[in-house]
């Protein structure tokens, strides 16, 4: 049965939509052929700020950087949280009790639950070189040695953001993967125990195959928020020390409010959209192919 | 030694001793566990030594130093903080903005996802894929002419331009979710409806709304903890000390040299508090509600 005239509920949506984000998004892309501070005139330059962008290290230096930060943001936290939901879901819950595992799980998660702000206070504390808590632990037990200005030093910045990040994404795919074992019928897992298959085995042919849809949404979802990576080099970093823990969503914020090169700014902008519409359309393939 | 000498607990001992034993006899559950327990310990530490921190006199944290226990409860570094930063109204303008933002963004949700998913209009998988698009659009390249159009009509450093900027984007996700949640509406309800003269207004409010309320309440908590978490836009949009939401407020004190060791420590515990409070009140429709939408 088809229903008609319901187009009418769709008008305030799309209108606001429409204005904050469409006509937004336009004049970014138009903006970034042009070259404009902001207030004064703004002049038609072609894809000038494109072929300097191309020529940028900086620009290339903080997709480098990115592409590390998808390693902690996605990569690591995905296999390590697959891992633990399978040990807390196949082995906490059955050998202990469900309270273990989902108190367990709540642990893991807390991190997530904690605005950006507050994770930069709570870790640029920990991590300060002259009164943070791991300076000072590493020379109550004698490793002083290795004691360091781990947010200050290039060297040292973008592995200790990275660590931060392992720790503020660990629980959301353990929550998820912990969710979908849920549907897993637990007849499977007591026939491969019949047949005397391993933990290990169970996790390879059985926890693994029976979550994919799972695997793939986290794997994407978390990709694009590292892509988008913004509030904790902000709060952490600002992009520094010299540039090496630089992003281009910070790339681009400099540009547009510091430095009034808007139209640069928007180039970068512009280039890091497409490249998560991309992966929005990948993402998109997966649910539908998961679906059926 | 006291309990093999009282003899009326012997007849218990063997059973006792048997289920022991054969836990005891699988030391990798114990390591399992301890590991667990590691991990776990290494997660929740940062935010154990903010919190004993937090109520350190800066005297007791020089000679203590970070790890150990405070000597006594010292709140003052919390109070100063909270009067220095003006935290009360911090706190109100997250509230405010969440809440409305939780509200508004329901409502169009709904909206949208009644006319997707129930109305099934004309090219709705576009409009999916258009709100889908809309929601995971780096706010980067939306930034700077909502910026521009806000200072056109004075809603720059306003809250109202942060309602309206966060509204749509939660909508744009909660219409991609109720969707494909409407589209399995049972059609029995609203054939009822129909046959009961209901118009697709009351249909909506009188038999749509009410029947898919959990999903609604998810779909509010999750606004509400996003807005309140939301820093980007926030933090260019609201520069004005009167203005600014907890996660603004604090970012931005991030290096103050005014802030000592102890102060740090209380600011960030006074912002982990409202997270932690939202996560125990949450936290069923949050671990129900996180994979809702994402996977089918």
């Amino acid at each position: 049965m088809r229903r008609k005239g319901y187009g009418v509920f769709l008008i305030p949506g799309v209108l606001a939509a429409l204005l904050v984000i469409v006509v937004p998004l336009v004049m970014t892309v138009w903006t970034s052929f042009t070259k404009w501070n902001g207030v004064g005139e703004q002049r038609w330059i072609g894809f000038d700020n494109y072929t300097r962008l191309f020529e940028d290290s900086l620009f290339w230096s903080s997709f480098g950087n990115i592409l590390l930060l998808v390693l902690a943001m996605a990569v690591v936290p995905t296999l390590l949280g697959l891992v633990l939901a399978a040990v807390l879901f196949d082995y906490v819950a059955k050998k202990f009790s469900d309270r273990w595992a989902s108190l367990f799980r709540s642990g893991f998660y807390l991190p997530q639950v904690i605005p950006v702000a507050v994770t930069g206070i709570v870790w640029g504390w920990i991590l300060h070189p002259e009164y943070g808590a791991l300076n000072r632990i590493l020379e109550a037990i004698g490793l002083g040695g290795l004691a360091h200005n781990w947010l200050g030093e290039p060297g040292s910045a973008l592995y200790s953001v990275m660590g931060i990040m392992i720790w503020v994404q660990l629980g959301y795919p353990i929550v998820m993967f912990m969710a979908g074992l849920q549907r897993v019928d637990p007849e499977l897992y007591e026939a491969a125990d019949l047949d005397g298959a391993t933990w290990w085995q169970r996790f390879r042919k059985i926890t693994v195959y029976l979550i994919r849809p799972e695997f793939s949404v986290v794997l994407v979802t978390t990709t694009i928020s590292a892509l988008k990576i913004f509030g904790p080099i902000f709060v952490l970093t600002g992009g520094g020390p010299s540039n090496a823990t630089l992003v281009p969503s910070y790339f681009a914020y400099q540009n547009f409010f510091e430095k009034a090169q808007v139209g640069y700014g928007s180039a970068i902008s512009t280039v890091l959209t497409v490249l998560i519409v991309v992966l929005a359309f990948v993402f998109l393939r997966l649910q539908t192919r998961s679906v059926k | 030694m006291t309990v093999t000498a009282t003899p009326t607990r012997t007849p218990l001992e063997p059973a006792a001793d048997e289920s022991t034993a054969k836990k005891r006899g699988d030391p990798v559950r114990f390591v399992i566990l301890a590991g667990l327990l590691a991990l776990l310990l290494i997660v929740i530490a940062p935010l154990l030594i903010i919190a004993i921190n937090a109520v350190k006199s800066p005297a007791d944290y020089a000679g203590g130093g970070p790890l150990a226990l405070p000597a006594h409860l010292y709140w003052d570094g919390i109070v100063d903080f909270w009067n220095r930063v003006d935290f009360g109204q911090k706190l109100w303008n997250s509230f405010v903005t969440s809440f409305t933002v939780a509200v508004l963004g329901v409502l169009l949700s709904v909206l949208n996802a009644y006319a997707l998913g129930i109305g099934r209009v004309k090219g709705r998988l576009w409009f999916l894929v258009f709100f889908l698009v809309a929601n995971l659009l780096p706010q980067e390249v939306l930034v700077y002419p909502l910026y521009f159009l806000a200072k056109q009509v004075h809603l720059y450093d306003s809250l109202i331009a942060i309602v309206v900027i966060f509204t749509v984007i939660q909508a744009a996700f909660g219409t991609y979710l109720l969707t494909s949640v409407y589209q399995d509406f049972p059609t029995e309800l609203l054939d009822a409806a129909d046959v009961d003269g209901a118009g697709k207004w009351r249909t909506l409010w009188s038999v749509v709304a009410p029947v898919s309320r959990p999903t609604l309440g998810v779909l509010f908590t999750f606004f509400f903890i996003w807005t309140w978490n939301e820093f980007f836009l926030p933090l260019v949009f609201l520069v004005s000390n009167d203005n600014q939401t907890v996660p603004v407020a604090l970012g931005v004190l991030q290096g103050d040299r005014l802030m000592d060791a102890t102060m740090t420590s209380a600011s960030g515990l006074i912002g982990i508090l409202p997270a932690m409070i939202f996560f125990l009140v949450f936290q069923r429709t949050l671990t129900r509600g996180i994979t809702a939408g994402a996977v089918k």
